[in-house]
């Protein structure tokens, strides 16, 4: 296999409402900066691609806009997800392995606060079972969340510690929606809003545009100094339908890890950026990844402190980046999920070379 | 057997969401100046195009525009056609004329209706005007031109005109690098 590097990486502040700027003009300024952090420029890139959702601007064709942000001539190779951004990345990576491209620019962007995004989620359900009850994303996380207590591995007060956690670990990254201070008996004193789920388990609505560039290793530019290599990389997809999964287990996942692992020959992790965007689906999946408390979890803050819908994924390899670049750090487990209730999930290895 | 049964082609599953838009930095001035009669296109400084109507996006050089200009109301069409299907929606009656304009001063053709001639007449440099509605009913929308109508000047040669922008864009180019370099 080609070995394939994470170059730049760049996010804009994950705010909660963003009031002036549409997408093109969020975009604009964090393709400059990632280009610049990688001493490249838009000749330098390949093939552009991106993951985005017209739901969540509630614009047609929002993404074919966003290509105005990347200059049009001379003319690109581009390509788009209607997917989080993680498998934008995937696509690059599989036409790098094809040997057709050699660099790659990576974006990913959401602007939640327009619209209603749980409802908005439930569109992603199947038209004749489940999309006429409009299940939000809040209701069936709250399922997955109540078929989580009923295993008895673990209670509220857990989904509690990993917000504290969180909010903790947010307080060092400086582009954290929600941060701080914050103690378990005070979280479980809020109301349910889809019980078991409290406000503080869900993900924050967030706007924001992340990006980020990888090349072969035979393109790196020379100015990287610390390349981070994406060793072993897999996705798996489980059943649509609620009913027909084990909502307290990730199966996929697990898959997904054990191929990610052979390709990379890597055991051990330093730390995990995991796509929780509710506080339970960090505990199901450490269980499904078999992740111990050597591992440092979401050193970022992970989606609990800010969540750019379709972006989220692609921010946990960024993330991953940014924490590798500290020599103390070597090896990290990235995790990307697409679908209701952890029904799609991508496991990345990087190292750090 | 279930494959008796009758098909069902059809059932209502209606889908509302509220969005609350906004409408960015760089159209806003534009439907700002719009309700004032004026419009508004960009300067791009890395290809000395004027850009209209503002995306806030150079889609050639993919950098951020700001640079306001003021266009007249006046243009060239460079390429129409006549519609002669009902639109399902629409309020406009067939036949009618929709035709890419090039209004004077800008290096990006808009659309728009063409209208006070024979649909026959109709034809590639004719030079054209817009027609205002009232200014008492003018609001945030490029609707406040209902559509433009010949000037009865002469054709222009289209393929001179684009030389034209080219070499007016480059002065404009280089007047911007000058004023950088500055």
């Amino acid at each position: 296999m080609r070995e394939v590097a994470i170059v730049a990486y760049a996010q804009s502040p994950q705010v909660r409402q963003e009031k002036v700027l549409n997408e093109v003009e969020m975009l604009m300024p964090v393709i400059e900066t990632a280009l610049t952090e990688a001493a490249m420029t838009m000749d330098d890139i390949d093939f552009v691609c991106s993951g985005s959702c017209d739901y969540i601007a509630g614009g047609a064709f929002s993404f074919v806009g966003a290509v105005d942000a990347l200059g049009a001539t001379p003319s690109k190779m581009e390509s788009h997800v209607e997917m989080d951004a993680a498998w934008a990345l995937y696509e690059s990576w599989l036409k790098i392995q094809a040997g057709e491209i050699s660099s790659a620019l990576i974006y990913g962007f959401g602007k939640s606060s327009v619209g209603d995004l749980p409802d908005v989620m439930s569109q992603q359900c199947d038209p004749y079972y489940l999309a006429p009850l409009w299940p939000d994303s809040i209701s069936m996380a709250g399922l997955q969340a109540s078929a989580l207590l009923t295993t008895r591995r673990y209670t509220e007060r857990d989904f509690a510690e990993v917000v504290v956690e969180s909010r903790r670990k947010a307080k060092a990254n400086p582009s954290a929606q929600l941060s701080g201070d914050t103690e378990v008996e005070e979280l479980l004193r809020a109301p349910y809003i889809s019980s078991p789920l409290r406000r503080h388990d869900c993900c924050p609505i967030t706007d924001g545009v992340s990006v980020l560039i990888i090349t072969d290793k035979t393109a790196l530019p020379e100015t990287i100094k610390r390349p981070v290599y994406i060793r072993g990389i897999d996705h798996r997809m489980e059943a649509h339908q609620l009913g027909i999964r084990v909502l307290s287990e990730s199966g996929s996942t697990t898959q997904a890890l054990a191929q990610a692992k052979s390709q990379a020959g890597i055991e051990h992790f330093d730390i995990a950026e995991l796509y929780a965007a509710f506080s339970p689906q960090t505990l199901i999946l450490k269980d499904a990844l078999g992740l111990d408390d050597q591992v440092d979890i979401n050193p970022s803050g992970g989606p609990l402190a800010g969540h750019i819908m379709m972006s989220a994924g692609l921010d946990r390899f960024g993330m991953s980046f940014r924490a590798l670049q500290k020599s103390e750090v070597t090896t990290a487990l990235a995790h990307a999920t697409s679908g209701p209730c952890l029904q799609h999930n991508m496991i990345a290895i990087l190292e750090a070379g | 057997m279930d494959i008796d049964l009758d098909p069902i082609e059809q059932f209502d599953a209606p889908i509302y969401h509220r969005y609350h838009a906004t409408s960015s930095r760089a159209i806003t001035p534009f439907l700002h100046a719009v309700k004032r009669g004026e419009l508004l296109g960009h300067l791009s400084t890395a290809t000395g195009k004027v850009l209209f109507p503002p995306l806030g996006a150079c889609p050639e050089s993919g950098e951020a525009t700001h640079i306001p200009v003021i266009l007249s109301d006046t243009g060239t069409v460079i390429g129409f056609t006549t519609v002669h299907l009902p639109i399902p929606g629409s309020k406009l009656v067939p036949p009618f004329t929709v035709a890419n304009i090039l209004l004077d001063g800008a290096d990006q053709a808009c659309s728009h209706l063409i209208s006070e001639c024979d649909i026959d007449s109709v034809a590639i440099g004719m030079r054209v005007v817009a027609v205002w509605r009232p200014a008492e009913v003018w609001n945030n929308s490029l609707e406040n031109i209902e559509y433009f109508k010949p000037t009865g000047e002469p054709l222009v040669d289209i393929d001179a005109l684009q030389q034209q922008c080219l070499a007016e864009a480059e002065q404009r180019k280089e007047a911007a690098k000058g004023g950088q370099d500055a």
